[in-house]
């Protein structure tokens, strides 16, 4: 081995630097060919993920704003009962937050820990530059919730511009008033359940999705050349539709006095007071993102089925199988890279829908995506923040079973 | 030598025609008689109907009309799971997602056969093709030739009595191909089994089977064992089909019985035997093979016609030379000599003679 580290080249240069002079200016060439593309993805995918996982752990609504009850806080611990000192501190900050018009701006960030706090700050603030010493007394008369010791722990929390609060409460835990963390009363707990809803809803969607891709993919593989490229035109054109177009059209097809409870009705399988209810709920959201989605399904399943020669069967069939037996240990083993490749983007694609669970959805049709846009609608950044970054983690965690489970370099997209 | 079906008919074509389209035939009217522990090697150009013909018989295709029987039963309404019969792919179609031991055990599985009846036919299937090492591997681990043994032991591990094979040799390199061969041919004889074999290699029908069918244009044009077809070719399709071949363009002059004398478009007159000449006068194509052609007057037989040529070119070609002659008006008639010691050197443009057999220059249709 000694002998191989020592070769050189026929002038005398080591052969490993030979070997990397040689390739520099291609090496170069490449970067340079590269570069759009990662600064494209560097502005456009990189740099808003970062920001997007910086805000949800910081929010400088209430510390920018109150910056001498912050010194209060940073100079006695966390156990101190607020004293006089304290009280004057927050009604000078309210003062200041009034004048700047920041009192609200500091009342939601109080107001993502504890409800029904945001008025209490535009109503005292108002009141700020009224008040005289003793503050503590002065201010407890406005509003007797400035006593509340919950109150000043959330205070102290959102003196410093970083925080995990908005974790906790896209988890459905709160701070109690010593500081530990609890899980909120049971009928408020939302985003969990939702979570959890909305991974259930994409599963269903990625089954469905499946089932019904499967014969089309394989009849789009063995068709003849002709009428498979009919079919795929077919599974293509409502791809090229807009999304809107096609969501509207299903709400034609849908709703109570639509296409298809008109056909039922007709043909006498439902009664005029029978007609079903298909859009603005669940059953909605699932019709329409699994007809939306399907083309994410055919298109892996075909890539992969187009390239199984039809031997496979034959020679099954040849050596003693019947045709059930023959899809099953022959031909579905070997479809296996394109189902796990679509259910993967089927599944990714459904978790974060927006639009079409936003338009049939109804009350119980939306999903976690649409919570997300609910906090970004009051421009409640941080809260939207989070949610986003635990959507982001739960894919992360697909993907990273999926590897394990099937492997990355068997994904097969087209 | 004969192409008479044997008494112990194993698979029988009557009749049979296919047609995709509706509108042309791709075998038109097949008879065919294969005795049990046979080779039959259909052999043809691509688009001959051989593998359709196959494809039948495998039961992948259905006959368009007519009735095919393997062992008397008529099989044309069978699928193919329920006919028995072993199968090997030009492309080995071995499973890929399966280990060796798992392909060999997938026709025993579907049989409800015990494992360790299954784990015994294995092995013995295995050894049998000399890869008992490999029962772990998967097919993509393996080369191209061991794949074939595989799937050879694959086709044979359930016992079946027929095995048909389709150009199962086509992707392998020569030497391998050639080795193949041998080993395929002492398996059939080992084994007692009736072997359908399809190829468009005439080497390997030649080499291979008891008989050989010649297919072209959904016809059978021969069948007979691989002496009798190269030597004495039915028809000038064959002829020119098998081996190489010299052709000459005459009128039958004179024919008495199969002894024909023919006057070549130049004015030479040669001896040919008539095979499927009927009168005098016709046009025929006279076809001799190169290495039957001989230009030293002591080894022709007495009395044989000899006509003049002119040495074109000389092929070296290590155990063989091969002369590019002009005779009768031919610029590629072809003579292959030995390549012995003593062999008498030939130049370009020297003028010869060169004369044959008349058994081995056999007057067919033009």
């Amino acid at each position: 081995m000694a002998d191989v580290a020592l070769l050189t080249t026929s002038d005398g240069r080591p052969l490993a630097q030979a070997l990397v002079q040689a390739q520099a200016r291609a090496r170069r060439r490449a970067l340079f060919l590269v570069l759009p593309l990662l600064l494209f993805v560097i502005f456009s995918f990189i740099l808003p993920i970062g920001q997007m996982l910086h805000r949800s752990v910081y929010n400088d609504g209430f510390s920018a704003s109150a910056p001498q009850l912050g010194a209060w806080f940073a100079q006695n611990p966390a156990s101190t009962e607020p004293d006089e000192a304290a009280f004057a501190a927050l009604a000078a900050d309210l003062a200041s937050m009034q004048a700047n018009r920041l009192a609200g701006e500091a009342g939601t960030r109080i107001n993502y820990v504890i409800p029904e706090t945001r008025s209490l700050f535009t109503r005292s603030a108002r009141d700020a530059k009224n008040l005289t010493p003793p503050f503590k007394a002065a201010l407890l008369e406005v509003d007797p919730k400035w006593g509340d010791p919950a109150l000043w722990q959330a205070m102290r929390a959102a003196s410093s511009a970083y925080t995990l609060d908005f974790y906790l409460v896209s988890a459905d835990f709160q701070r109690t008033a010593d500081g530990s963390i609890e899980r909120v009363d049971e009928n408020r707990q939302i985003y969990i359940a939702l979570f959890v809803k909305t991974f259930i809803l994409s599963a269903i969607i990625t089954v469905l999705c499946l089932l019904i891709a499967f014969p089309v993919a394989h009849l789009l593989a063995t068709l003849p050349m002709a009428k498979a490229n009919l079919l795929m035109i077919l599974v293509l054109l409502p791809f090229w539709t807009s999304l809107l177009v096609r969501t509207t059209s299903w709400m034609a097809l849908l709703q109570g006095e639509g296409v298809i409870n008109d056909l039922l009705v007709w043909i006498g399988a439902i009664t005029e007071d029978g007609r079903l209810r298909m859009i603005n709920n669940q059953t909605g959201t699932i019709i329409v993102m699994t007809h939306i989605l399907l083309p994410f399904m055919i298109l892996p399943l075909y890539s992969v089925m187009k390239v199984i020669p039809p031997s496979y069967a034959r020679a099954a069939r040849s050596l003693g199988a019947t045709s059930w037996t023959t899809f099953r240990r022959i031909y579905l083993p070997q479809t296996l890279p394109g189902v796990a490749a679509g259910s993967l983007l089927v599944f990714i694609l459904a978790v974060g829908y927006y639009i079409t669970p936003a338009l049939v959805g109804g009350a119980d049709g939306q999903l976690i995506s649409n919570l997300i846009d609910f906090h970004m609608d009051r421009s409640n950044w941080s809260m939207a923040a989070a949610l986003s970054a635990m959507l982001l983690v739960g894919v992360l965690i697909l993907y990273w079973l999926y590897d394990r489970l099937v492997g990355i370099d068997r994904l097969k997209l087209g | 030598m004969t192409s008479e079906p044997r008494s112990d008919a194993f698979v029988v074509f009557e009749h049979v025609q296919k047609s995709y389209d509706g509108v042309s035939l791709v075998v038109k009217d097949l008879n065919l008689t294969i005795a049990k522990g046979e080779f039959l090697t259909m052999l043809g150009p691509s688009g001959s109907g051989k593998t359709t013909c196959l494809m039948m018989l495998a039961g992948f295709e259905t006959a368009t009309s007519g009735e095919i029987r393997l062992d008397g039963r008529p099989i044309n309404q069978v699928p193919p799971h329920k006919r028995g019969i072993g199968m090997v792919f030009q492309n080995y179609a071995l499973f890929p997602h399966m280990t060796v031991g798992e392909n060999l055990s997938f026709p025993l599985e579907v049989r409800g056969m015990s494992k360790s009846d299954r784990e015994a036919k294995i092995k013995r299937a295995l050894d049998m093709v000399q890869m008992g090492a490999f029962i772990s591997r998967r097919p993509a681990q393996l080369s191209g030739g061991q794949q074939q043994r595989i799937a050879l032991a694959r086709a044979l591990v359930f016992d079946p009595a027929l095995v048909l094979m389709d150009e199962p040799l086509g992707a392998l390199d020569k030497q391998l191909r050639e080795h193949m061969q041998f080993e395929i041919k002492h398996l059939h004889d080992s084994l007692g089994i009736t072997v359908v074999y399809v190829t468009h290699d005439q080497g390997e029908a030649l080499t291979m089977s008891d008989r050989v069918a010649v297919f072209n244009d959904g016809r059978i044009q021969q069948l007979a064992p691989p002496a009798d077809l190269y030597e004495r070719p039915d028809n000038s399709f064959v002829a020119g089909f098998i081996g190489e071949n010299n052709k000459l363009l005459g009128t039958i002059e004179e024919l008495s019985g199969d002894k024909a004398l023919v006057r070549l478009r130049t004015g030479e007159v040669i001896d040919a035997t008539a095979v499927n000449i009927k009168e005098k006068g016709q046009q025929t194509l006279v076809s001799i093979r190169p290495e039957r052609v001989e230009f030293k007057p002591e080894m022709m037989p007495p009395g044989a016609h000899t006509i003049d040529a002119e040495v074109v070119e000389i092929i070296y070609m290590g155990d063989i030379l091969r002369a590019v002659l002009r005779v009768a008006g031919v610029d590629d008639f072809v003579m292959k000599m030995r390549n012995t010691l003593g062999q008498t050197k030939l130049t370009p443009g020297q003028k010869i003679k060169v004369g044959w057999h008349p058994q081995d220059a056999r007057a067919l249709d033009p």
